[in-house]
């Protein structure tokens, strides 16, 4: 990668990090949904703890998916709204570029504050240490996942009619892969038969969709901008 | 001696079909004759008929062969005959996907308006045939599994092939400018086409409840000879109904969309 590219990367990572870090209330929010909706399953599912242990790691892996399909409503929406993505679109940088800084950047702000908090959340559902390993691990591959392939979803519904519900309707089909193998390996490490195949298919969702995803993204902002 | 005479019939009319395309199109690409909505439009009216009609021919000779001539199943009884609509149902789920898919790609590339048009004239059929494969599964898989609806890999990615539907459906439909909404709609049916390979080999990859290929291209079947002639002309009797059905509703997309040109307005039907 030439010089100039590599500084619109990190030109443009640290604009959104900048611009997340002054609007901190739209981050927080997608993140204490999280926090809420995994106190709510337990109040009510019932405090029994070995069924809120079974189903601790769906419940996480949902809420995690539901706030980063919250959170990816504003990824395109201000910089479209004030003509920063046209500039960056006709800008000698490529597309693809730019855009997987700021999926970058939307990871950092909105996925990894998940990450960090699903091992205490884990602890209300009474996981063992290792399960809070395995799933504060699944997460970490997973939800890159999310903010990739979401973000094909939220620039194909840029400016459109209803785009919050339907963002969801044309993204969760593509998570349920990622649900399914990130819940399954925290099971698949409580029931001792090792999570291992689990993450290999995990990482093999995640190297394709780190390649594709912001090139799918970029296709999608030039229908979007036309 | 069906086999011989369907391709000495199909060999002839490719050659036709050549001859007239290379005598029309004197002027241009003759690949892209057909990518004009004028001519793809008379095309279509000419087609759709016969399509029609081989369509209901195979269906009742199928439904026959299923209903009325295969015996009844050692294992399963008379209730494995819903066999006839689920298998190729499913089939044709996956294959009007990859049609989908198939359009898109062209269009994307080429940047032609008729293949927008064919994939949205794809869709609800494909959703409707994506809907019947998991209900008539929800109806053959009470008596036989005991279970209305299992988690396991082939139907959760069958499900997951609705949902793309309706997502490709929902989307078009939101997006006002049609050409925008073309190339989205578009977008989406080639990133959602990776599904189309995990429901087919879900089977193989999966310790899955849902029965394993019993009809493959490279090896014998493993059911009754009747079964199966009674499955296939099923199958090809919904992939004519299909392209009828996807041609006349093309033919509507096209109308609605070119109504501003001259062809449309001198059609003999609108005129006074």
């Amino acid at each position: 990668m030439s010089a100039p590219s590599v500084h619109a990367f990190m030109a443009v990572l640290q604009r959104d990090l900048l611009l997340a870090m002054r609007r901190k209330s739209e981050v927080l929010t997608a993140v204490f949904f999280f926090v809420v909706v995994a106190a709510l399953f337990p109040l009510g599912i019932g405090p029994e703890l070995n069924t809120l242990r079974l189903v601790a790691p769906g419940v996480l892996w949902v809420g995690a998916l539901l706030s980063s399909m919250l959170a990816l409503q504003r990824l395109f929406e201000a910089d479209f709204r004030d003509g920063t993505l046209e500039q960056m679109a006709v800008s000698p940088t490529p597309l693809a570029l730019l855009v997987a800084a700021k999926l970058l950047a939307h990871w950092l702000v909105s996925g990894l504050p998940l990450v960090l908090l699903a091992p205490v959340l884990g602890l209300q559902f009474d996981l063992p240490v290792e399960a809070l390993l395995t799933l504060t691990l699944a997460l970490l591959v997973g939800t890159p996942i999310l903010s990739l392939v979401g973000g094909i979803g939220a620039a194909l519904t840029l400016g459109v009619r209803g785009g919050g519900v339907l963002l969801s309707l044309l993204v969760l089909p593509l998570f349920v892969p990622v649900l399914v193998f990130g819940a399954g390996a925290v099971e698949a490490q409580a029931s001792g038969l090792g999570s291992q195949a689990h993450f290999s298919i995990l990482l093999a969702m995640l190297l394709p969709a780190a390649f594709f995803g912001p090139w799918a993204c970029a296709s999608a902002l030039r229908i979007a901008l036309e | 001696m069906v086999c011989q005479v369907s391709s000495v019939v199909g060999l002839f009319c490719a050659l036709r079909s050549y001859q007239l395309v290379i005598n029309k199109s004197r002027s241009g690409n003759p690949w892209f004759y057909f990518a004009a909505p004028h001519t793809f439009f008379g095309l279509a009216g000419r087609a759709w008929p016969w399509l029609a009609a081989m369509a209901t021919l195979l269906l009742l000779a199928g439904l026959w062969l299923g209903f009325m001539v295969a015996p009844t199943d050692f294992q399963q009884g008379e209730g494995y005959r819903i066999i006839f609509v689920h298998v190729p149902a499913s089939w044709m789920s996956m294959v009007i996907y990859m049609a989908m898919a198939f359009w898109s790609v062209l269009g994307l590339t080429f940047n032609t308006r008729l293949s927008g048009m064919m994939t949205r004239a794809l869709a609800p059929t494909g959703a409707l045939f994506a809907f019947l494969s998991l209900w008539t599964g929800a109806l053959w898989g009470k008596p036989m599994w005991g279970a209305w609806w299992v988690w396991d890999a082939r139907l959760t990615s069958e499900l997951i092939l609705f949902f793309l539907y309706l997502g490709y459906i929902a989307l078009t439909s939101a997006i006002d400018d049609t050409r925008r909404g073309d190339r989205a709609g578009a977008l989406v049916a080639i990133v959602g086409a990776i599904n189309v390979p995990i429901i087919y080999f879900s089977v193989k990859w999966w310790n899955t409840l849902h029965q394993g290929a019993s009809v493959s291209l490279t090896k014998s079947p493993t059911m009754a000879s009747v079964m199966l002639w009674g499955m296939l002309l099923m199958a090809m009797a919904f992939w004519l109904y299909t392209v009828a059905l996807v041609l006349y509703r093309v033919r509507t997309l096209i109308l609605q969309r070119e109504r501003h040109a001259a062809w449309v307005q001198d059609l003999p039907e609108l005129q006074p």
